[in-house]
């Protein structure tokens, strides 16, 4: 398969944010901060992007490239966020990525010590996409801890790919490459779990969905956007207006995609 | 009491968030839900931002934050 410019309508997004069109299909690495995003970056891809034992490390995104089975793979690294709400720069650069640069997969690792506070952003992104795969990291960590994940049980929870690694000792990666492909080609077999609000919420996304609907032109999930609004959070109009009203350029150097603000 | 005020090396958990839109989203994403429980750390040299453990990660809160939540100490 493998998308193209002509073929897909993602082609002009791909453009904006530089990524080579043709055979490649993007993924980016989301995750809470200090999870691992980076070490997995790291094994897939052969760079050396800046790891360590603290929050944070990630600032802006790197892009690097893996292959498998035959097929090119663009991989970006994101800063780490515990939402997709966007309260800091680091927080909006990731959620623009995950938002505006359309990737093919979402892959968010999480950490396999304290999951309960990592699943917040798995449900986010669900939401947001159904191209999801999880990753659970620091299965050793965990472990060590006396803690011991269903990975099976979670990813029928889940009704998306979870797949369990140490990614600094490169365990579960190859796992996770195939499922990032099976997903990329849409022959995994997904059930992602919706997530239904009170009443008055759901009433209030139908009374506007359709409007912003037509004001997204298809490029983004309206319900999502229609949530962020009730929110009250408008930082996502902003972004709206400069990545689909074609405002905002994002440019790469080098390895690393700066954010024009 | 508010969060603000608990003590360093206390154990306190969650009662409501007094904080409106935005913030009140952004203190759920950081995990404080009502009874999820929080540990007070540390506080840094100034005594502002203190460092909380919440849901196994630890998360600095500034005392305009800390103090729009409401806590109870647990045993
Ligand atoms: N024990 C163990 N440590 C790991 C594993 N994966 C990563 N680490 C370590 O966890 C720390 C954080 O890893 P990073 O890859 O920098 O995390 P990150 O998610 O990119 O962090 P930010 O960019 O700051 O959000 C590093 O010290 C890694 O060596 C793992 O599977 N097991
Ligand atoms: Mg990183």
């Amino acid at each position: 398969m493998g998308l193209t410019c002509e073929s897909c309508s993602r082609g002009v997004l791909k453009k904006k944010f530089n990524l080579r069109c043709g055979e490649k299909f993007v993924i980016a690495l989301a995750g809470n901060p200090n999870v691992g995003k980076s070490t997995v970056f790291n094994e897939l891809t052969g760079l050396k992007q800046h790891t360590g034992n603290w929050p944070g490390k990630t600032v802006v995104n790197a892009r690097g490239n893996y292959r498998y089975e035959d097929m090119e793979f663009v991989l970006m690294d994101l800063p780490g966020t515990y939402s997709l709400l966007a309260s800091s720069v680091e927080e909006q650069v990731a959620r623009d990525f995950i938002c505006f640069g359309q990737p093919d997969v979402t892959i968010v690792v999480v950490d396999g010590t304290c999951l309960e506070r990592n699943l917040n952003l798995v449900l986010q992104v669900m939401e947001l996409t159904h191209n999801v795969v999880v990753c659970v990291n620091l299965i050793d960590e965990a472990e060590r801890k006396g803690i011991f994940i269903d990975i099976k049980a979670l990813e029928e929870e889940l009704g998306v790919p979870v797949v369990g690694t140490i990614a600094r000792e490169g365990v579960g990666l190859e796992e996770l490459k195939r499922r990032v492909l099976n997903v990329a080609l849409n022959i995994e077999n997904l059930n992602p779990k919706k997530i239904s609000y009170s009443k008055p919420v759901e009433d209030a996304i139908k009374g506007i969905e359709p409007e912003i609907d037509r004001i997204l032109k298809g490029k983004l999930n309206s319900r999502w956007v229609a949530l962020r609004l009730i929110d009250g959070d408008n930082t996502i109009v902003n972004s709206i207006y400069e990545h689909i009203y074609d405002k905002k350029t994002l440019e790469i150097e080098g390895e690393e995609v700066l954010v024009n603000a | 009491m508010l969060l603000s005020k608990a003590a360093i090396g206390s154990k306190v958990k969650v009662v409501s968030l007094e904080s409106k839109g935005l913030l009140r989203r952004r203190m759920m994403d950081l995990g404080l839900i009502p009874d999820s429980e929080i540990e007070v750390i540390r506080e840094s040299p100034l005594g502002d931002p203190r460092a909380y453990g919440i849901k196994g990660s630890q998360i600095a809160l500034r005392r305009e934050e800390a103090s729009q939540i409401v806590v109870e100490v647990v045993n």
